[in-house]
């Protein structure tokens, strides 16, 4: 089944064409790291396919109304926005408000959900403590929660795992992969290539506004591409203990 | 969260009764309540009905409505300075109202002036969300606020200069400072209609403020419309602010205080401080007008007075606590 | 010593010579009145060519009892400079006639009279008397006063009952028995409720204590333009309640202000509203 399907979007901010004709798919079961140089419009691209942004071309996602949009898609921004000390529980809670009729309490299916994400994320201890008060890499593991909590089949976030430690940064992808099993999926940016390759089953490069490769991880992160691309060399091998990718040097 | 309800709502009811039998005349309480409710057609019942009875309910609907624009404002523009006093919504309205009232509009139809102040108030939230919107910050939100109100003030007092009436020009302080001193019921039916309307308006965006604790983007994302939330909040504030200074004059600082004091108690939820601070600022002007009415009775102390002493020293606090970010 | 404080001194021995103007044997040529109260007086007594200008509020029929009058006279704002440039012998002013500018004119040497507020109906003839001399205009003054005393004498029988009233006005001001106007509600037969109510001079009276004192007339004054919500009490539901069940006076300001003759207009009035609520006669 096909949770998302973009065909020939562009996007153009201030006049100034970011994303050329992208066109993709996503089915059920991926975990699709989305990644590219610092400007190449990964998060205008997720925007976009969302449809916070003005943009011609199509995207499933967008065309929905809101709420039915917000059933079928969670969406993690980059940027960490928590403006009041409202608790942990509280701020998870706010990812059932696509699954509640105006003025409906939250029911118990809510709550089970909430707990959920909870356990996944590890912060059933943080419950009662107020969001604000948290560390800047427990904030995140918070809001990835809060979008978990959503429980849609595709779940959307801008590097998630920016300000995590090592051991964080890999439980937040072993909960994507989890997902993933389940059969939903995930899009997600990153900047890690290491991590990217570890636990994404496809890979979507973005430079420039236009998708460079979409595919495994082994088929897309190729010398030329990382050359061209990133203007790095790297060592990248299968080992007994799965993919490792590690950056080498900056190419000139 | 019930139990915070249920206090504040006994809190109005017994300051709406204090209210009620307290004032200059020195009538008994229990007389005075009688007269009010079985009416005996001498002078007490006059004073009862005409006079207390619409001072009280318009201290508790005006109240209701300033701490309700307040906290409304401040879950959308996500900053706990926001206050339609303070940002010179209050001031924009008393400008509409003063010129329904000089230019003689508010002769012909009774809700000429609510609807002026009304239009005044919906200039100064668009000129305040224009300056700082969400994304605005603490700095620009107050110098926009600082500019709006100088603005609306100096052309306040062009008006009643303007005015070939003698008693225009010292009615600067009622605009500034709010009185319910002598309003009548005719008072309470031209603000109430406004009042309601824009009150529900207001409730009815508890989900979409919880979501934008988030930021717009995930707000949106949750399934929020966000233009839909944010014409619904410059309506809503508009029509409760400009129907409270078309008969109080511009009471600031109840919309800063109330969410303030009550947002720890909600559990910091902007939806759930929309009711508690609509009860919130019906306690906090039901005491201010006693307070004026105790304090100095001969001397026609005006509302805004005594609000600002006590939400000003608190709003020095707060650019204290947030001028890291405002830096 | 300087040529201008020479001119000074010369008009500050003219001045004190002609204090009485009985003895001074040239009346002023050139009278500026700065007041409502002496623009007033001085129009009743100055001879032709006299007065020179009178206050802007003089022709201004809400507050002037002799508004038409005054549109004959050039205006003035009461300010210093203005006055001072019309090169008066004799400038007329009030206890409440801006400080500044009376201090400034005395400063350059202008002669500057203040009359005191009138409280009380018998002190008008006085101040009849005081702007006759001052005018040079001694027997007009006297004849003026001696209609005055004899018109007020004719409201001062006795009545058979003094209803009670109440004045009101803007901001819920009221007066008592120890001003012009309360005097006017006492001398036209009325029980004033303020003087009663602790208000002797004048003050602001709660419309509560108002309403509870039910005074049997309340009078209150004539609306401006522009509506305000310091003269909106005067339209209180609650006091026109009070008002329909008994009487309802207004006050023209015009001739309630000033100690002049024309005062006992205003007595005349309040006579006419007493003698309705007393008779019954419509």
């Amino acid at each position: 089944m096909t949770l998302l399907a973009v065909e020939n979007l562009s996007v153009s901010l201030r006049g100034r064409p970011v994303l050329h004709d992208i066109s993709l798919r996503a089915g059920q079961g991926e975990v699709i790291g989305l990644i590219g140089p610092n400007g190449a419009g990964k998060t205008t691209l997720m925007r976009a396919i969302l449809g916070l942004v003005p943009h011609r071309g199509r995207s499933s996602l967008a065309a929905l109304p809101a709420q039915a949009r917000a059933r079928a898609a969670a969406w993690m921004p980059q940027a960490r926005d928590i403006a009041w000390p409202v608790s942990v529980e509280t701020l998870v809670m706010l990812g059932r408000t696509p699954h509640l009729a105006p003025g409906q309490p939250a029911s118990p299916d809510d709550r089970a959900a909430v707990d959920r994400a909870l356990t996944r994320m590890e912060l059933e201890s943080f419950r009662h403590r107020p969001a604000t008060e948290l560390s800047g890499g427990e904030q995140a593991r918070v809001l990835i929660a809060r979008a978990l909590a959503q429980e849609t089949p595709l779940l959307m976030v801008d590097e998630p795992t920016a300000g995590l430690d090592p051991a964080h940064q890999i439980a937040t992808l072993h909960v994507f992969s989890a997902l993933a099993r389940d059969g939903r999926s995930v899009i997600v940016s990153l900047h890690d290539l290491g991590l990217a390759v570890r636990h994404c089953s496809r890979l979507i490069v973005v430079e420039a506004g236009r998708i460079k490769a979409d595919g495994p991880p082994g088929a897309v992160l190729t010398p030329d591409l990382l050359r061209d691309t990133f203007h790095i060399s790297a060592w990248y091998q299968d080992t007994a203990e799965g993919p490792v990718f590690q950056p080498l040097k900056v190419l000139g | 969260m019930m139990t915070l309800t249920r206090l504040l709502a006994t809190l109005v009811g017994v300051l709406f009764v204090a209210a009620l039998v307290i004032g200059p005349a020195g009538t008994g309480p229990v007389a005075s309540l009688r007269a009010l409710i079985l009416g005996d057609g001498g002078p007490l019942t006059l004073v009862m009905r005409e006079i207390r009875l619409p001072r009280a309910l318009l201290a508790a609907m005006i109240g209701a409505a300033l701490g309700l624009a307040g906290a409304a404002m401040q879950g959308f523009l996500r900053n706990p300075l926001a206050d339609p006093g303070l940002i010179g919504v209050s001031g924009s309205a008393a400008l509409g109202a003063v010129i329904a009232l000089q230019t003689g509009v508010a002769t012909m139809t009774a809700f000429a002036l609510p609807v002026s102040a009304l239009a005044g108030a919906l200039i100064g939230v668009l000129l305040v969300l224009l300056l700082a919107g969400p994304r605005g910050g603490s700095l620009t939100l107050i110098l926009a606020g600082i500019a709006i109100s100088a603005l609306a003030g100096a052309l306040t007092s062009l008006v009643l200069n303007l005015s070939p009436n003698p008693f225009a020009a010292n009615e600067i302080v009622f605009w500034m400072m709010g009185s319910l001193a002598d309003r009548s019921m005719t008072h309470v039916w031209i603000a109430l209609p406004l009042i309601v309307l824009g009150s529900a308006m207001l409730l009815s965006l508890g989900r979409g403020l919880d979501a934008l604790t988030l930021g717009e983007d995930a707000a949106q994302a949750m399934g929020i419309n966000l233009a839909r939330l944010q014409l619904t909040l410059i309506l809503g504030t508009a029509a409760v602010v400009g129907a409270s200074t078309a008969v109080a004059g511009a009471i600031g600082f109840i919309g800063l205080v109330v969410p303030h004091v009550l947002r720890g108690f909600v559990g910091a939820r902007p939806g759930r401080l929309l009711p508690a601070s609509a009860l919130g600022g019906a306690v906090m002007l039901l005491a201010a007008d006693i307070a004026v009415r105790m304090i100095l009775p001969e001397r026609n102390l005006k509302l805004g007075v005594l609000t600002a002493l006590v939400g000003a020293p608190l709003f020095l606090h707060l650019i204290y606590r947030t001028r890291r970010a405002i830096a | 010593m300087p040529g201008s404080d020479l001119i000074r001194r010369a008009f500050l021995v003219g001045a004190l010579i002609c204090a009485p103007a009985i003895l001074c044997a040239e009346a002023p040529r050139r009278v500026v009145s700065m007041n409502l109260c002496t623009d007033q007086l001085a129009m009743l007594l100055a001879a032709p060519g006299q007065l020179v200008s009178v206050s802007n509020l003089a022709s201004d029929p809400r507050s002037s009892a002799m508004a038409d009058r005054a549109r004959d006279f050039p205006a003035n704002q009461g300010r210093a400079e203005e006055v001072y440039l019309m090169q008066p012998d004799l400038v007329l002013a009030g206890t409440y006639t801006a400080r500044a500018s009376v201090a400034m004119l005395e400063r350059l040497g202008v002669r500057v009279v203040t009359f005191d507020l009138t409280t009380r109906l018998e002190d008008v003839p006085g101040q009849i008397v005081q702007m006759g001399d001052l005018l040079g205009r001694p027997e007009q003054a006297a004849a003026l006063a001696a209609t005055y005393t004899a018109d007020l004498k004719a409201f001062q029988d006795t009545v058979a009952r003094t209803p009670s009233a109440a004045l009101y006005a803007a901001n819920g001001y009221t007066t008592g028995a120890q001003s012009l106007s309360g005097q006017i509600l006492l001398t036209a037969g009325f029980a004033n409720v303020a003087t009663e109510a602790g208000y002797a001079f004048g003050g602001m009276m709660p419309l509560e204590v108002l309403v509870m004192k039910a005074p049997e007339a309340v009078i209150t004054s004539r609306p401006y333009p522009g509506a305000t919500n310091a003269e909106a009490v005067m339209h209180h539901p609650a006091l026109r309640a009070v008002q329909d069940s008994r009487a309802r006076g207004s006050l023209a300001d015009s001739d309630w202000v000033c100690g002049t003759p024309y005062i006992l207009r205003a007595v005349a009035d309040m006579a006419a509203l007493r003698r309705r609520l007393t008779t019954g006669a419509p």
